[in-house]
């Protein structure tokens, strides 16, 4: 019945929401001589780093794949595009209620919409990034096919699992200031212990074990299938982070419908 | 629509003793806060199309009030209801981002307000119309002064006439011409029907525009009535701070009668004499009057200056000065003294009620020592007896200049 009323206040103020979206991209490059060219020189940036330095210099070999030219950079890219998602987006709903503090003091409006600006926006630089991992995909000859529809259930089961812990996160950052600081510092673990810049394989079978708790490790892998091996990810291993997917959506709604009154109270 | 009905609305604010105990009742479920209130059973009802001030001193609570009309904070405890479109400005700005311009502010402070992107780039001229801020509208707004952060923020809220318009203080940033600019415009929403709910310290504001005002004191409701008498009770408790009694009786012209002080002096009579000393209750306009006023000393004072000053029906002050200012301060007066004031003026006033105000201060406001403070000490009628008819709160003897020019050309030429 809330979510109802919810999601209906949020469709009259998706006016509000797109504006906000645009603005904030337009925003960040508003002030700069070569405006949305900066949205794009720094993935590329990135990409073109991982390539030359981890992939032609150090040249680690991936097996099953020596013959690919670049499989180290589709690898790499492929995780750190997704990961970059995941960390983009569970960072700024961390700080989202505390960052707009002054708007929800003096207006009134569904406060819903502020995570769901978050989400677009980083969205947003994702496509960006994605596009042009595509391009240099294409470009190399090693375009995924049809096999990159796969990216549509895997990216809306990422968006709904880091929506539920960025709300759930976002609105405790509100009560106890350490969670976002706890947020940063798990990230950084968290990057680390999956298999992004390194292969699982390359782990030995003690850590590979102790690896499968990592609720991410089966979607970064299903990235990586789908752009590395050009093949359909094992939608079956996602079975368990989509439960975990629910039960976050249902902490994040439990906690933000419940203190959501409290909110402004603590800004 | 328009109306607004506040009910029981309570506030109270949650007080941990230490950092963990708001995580040890997250936990344990167990409350380990102490309630802090600053609203408690807030009642009042506003009809649609009536104006209602809301007075009070810094801390009083106005502001918590206002938040939980528009539905920025949530009442602890009772309920608002609302009825139609509300728009409402917040203390200064309206939320605004320093980094976006102007414009894109705009675009934001409206699409909050449920507008969309069409409606809004319609709105846009009139709205940078009303503001006058010029090229700074595509200026990011951290290069903006408040008052022109005002100009934009009012300019947006008020760009439709909503049901119910809520202002904030916010107005007392901006300079006096836009302040007769925005005033007007909220009294122009208001003949059309629009429900308004001010706070301000501006006494005139709230008397010429409210029909009704409250005053709120520490959260509760101290008096809620006629805007004159509201302004008049809140002005006496502003020198509350020395120990005085304020108190209200309706005096025999049926104007309420404030009276306060510490009364080391005391004003016991107020008379109004004509050209030839005769004593009248109504005074012809532009007519020779002297107000005598007696004070009595009841306590060895050290400096006594007497205040006096004219109101109109709706309690703005006509004019008014003290005996400091005129350096006619008396250094001292002991006990039993009684000293008589004479005021003498052209009654330079326009047709209708006014009143005499007049108090009894160390110095030369009331802030520092208050001996005695009377608004309507003494009403009168101005009446016209000589004067060609005219309008408004005062007389001056216009004289008006014709000349029938046969020529046009001719006075286009002496331009």
């Amino acid at each position: 019945m809330i979510q109802a009323v919810m999601f209906r206040s949020l469709w009259q103020y998706r006016g509000f929401v797109w504006g906000s979206v645009l603005r904030e991209f337009n925003g960040k490059y508003r002030e700069s001589l070569f405006g949305a060219f900066w949205a794009v020189a720094g993935p590329l940036t990135m990409i073109v780093i991982y390539t030359v330095v981890f992939a032609q210099l150090m040249r680690p070999t991936l097996p099953g794949h020596e013959s690919t030219p670049f499989a180290f950079s589709i690898y790499l890219c492929a995780g750190v595009i997704a990961w970059n998602l995941f960390a983009e987006m569970l960072g700024r709903l961390n700080n989202v209620f505390l960052e707009s503090g002054n708007l929800i003091k003096k207006a009134n409006f569904p406060r819903i919409c502020l995570p769901i600006i978050v989400i677009l926006s980083a969205f947003i630089n994702f496509s960006i990034l994605l596009g042009i991992y595509l391009l240099f995909l294409a470009i190399i000859g090693h375009w995924p096919g049809w096999t990159i529809l796969a990216a549509i259930p895997l990216l809306v089961l990422q968006l709904l699992f880091t929506m539920g812990l960025g709300v759930a996160l976002g609105t405790l950052n509100v009560f106890f200031r350490d969670v976002g600081q706890i947020t940063g510092v798990v990230l950084q673990f968290w990057f680390w212990l999956t298999p992004i810049v390194y292969t699982l394989q390359a782990l030995p079978e003690g850590a590979r074990a102790v690896m499968r708790f990592n609720p991410l490790l089966s979607l970064i892998g299903a990235w990586q299938t789908v752009f590395l091996d050009r093949d359909w990810p094992d939608f079956a291993s996602l079975l368990p982070l989509a439960m975990l997917t629910l039960l976050m959506l249902w902490l994040g709604a439990w906690l933000f419908l419940g203190r959501v009154g409290e909110l402004v109270d603590e800004l | 629509m328009g109306y607004l009905r506040v009910r029981n609305v309570g506030k109270a604010y949650k007080r941990y003793p230490g950092k963990w105990a708001r995580l040890t009742e997250w936990v344990t479920g167990r409350e380990r806060h102490e309630k802090h209130w600053v609203l408690r059973d807030i009642s009042f009802e506003v009809a649609p199309g009536e104006a209602v001030g809301i007075v009070g001193i810094n801390g009083a609570g106005k502001s918590t009030l206002l938040k939980i009309i528009t539905g920025t904070a949530q009442p602890t405890t009772g309920s608002v209801e609302i009825g139609g479109r509300v728009a409402a400005l917040l203390e200064l700005g309206m939320g605004f981002h320093p980094d976006f311009t102007g414009r894109q502010n705009v675009y934001m402070g409206a699409q909050i307000n449920g507008l969309f992107t069409g409606q809004i780039s319609e709105l846009m001229p009139e709205i940078e119309d009303f503001a006058e801020i010029g090229d700074y509208i595509d200026q990011p707004l951290r290069t903006y002064s408040s008052g022109m952060q005002m100009r934009l923020a009012f300019s947006v809220a008020t760009a439709i006439r909503p049901d119910i318009l809520i202002v904030d203080e916010a107005l007392s940033v901006g300079d006096a011409y836009f302040q007769h600019k925005s005033f007007d415009r909220i009294r122009r929403f208001g003949e059309q029907g629009t429900t308004l709910l001010i706070v301000s310290h501006d006494k005139n504001a709230i008397q010429s525009i409210c029909n009704r005002a409250i005053l709120l004191k520490a959260g509760v409701i101290a008096k809620e009535g006629e805007p004159e008498e509201v302004m008049d009770y809140y002005n006496a408790l502003l020198a509350a701070h020395q120990s005085q009694i304020v108190q209200q009786t309706i005096s025999v012209e049926q104007k309420v009668k404030t009276d306060s002080g510490t009364y080391e002096a005391q004003v016991t009579k107020v008379k109004i004499f004509d050209a030839k000393g005769q004593i009248i209750e109504v005074v012809p306009v532009g007519a020779w009057v002297t107000v005598q006023i007696t004070v009595i000393i009841n306590r060895d004072i050290d400096g006594l200056v007497l205040g006096f000053g004219i109101k109109d029906r709706l309690g703005q002050m006509v004019f008014g000065t003290n005996t400091f200012h005129t350096k006619q301060r008396i250094e001292e007066a002991k006990r039993g003294e009684i000293y008589l004031f004479g005021v003498s003026f052209y009654a330079n006033l326009g047709v209708g009620s006014f009143s005499i105000h007049c108090s009894l201060v160390r110095n030369e406001s009331h802030v520092e020592k208050n001996y005695h403070w009377i608004d309507c000490a003494k009403v009168f009628e101005v009446v016209n007896v000589d004067k060609p008819l005219f309008v408004g709160c005062a007389w001056n003897d216009m004289q008006f200049k014709i000349k029938r020019v046969s020529d046009a050309r001719a006075i286009m030429m002496e331009d």
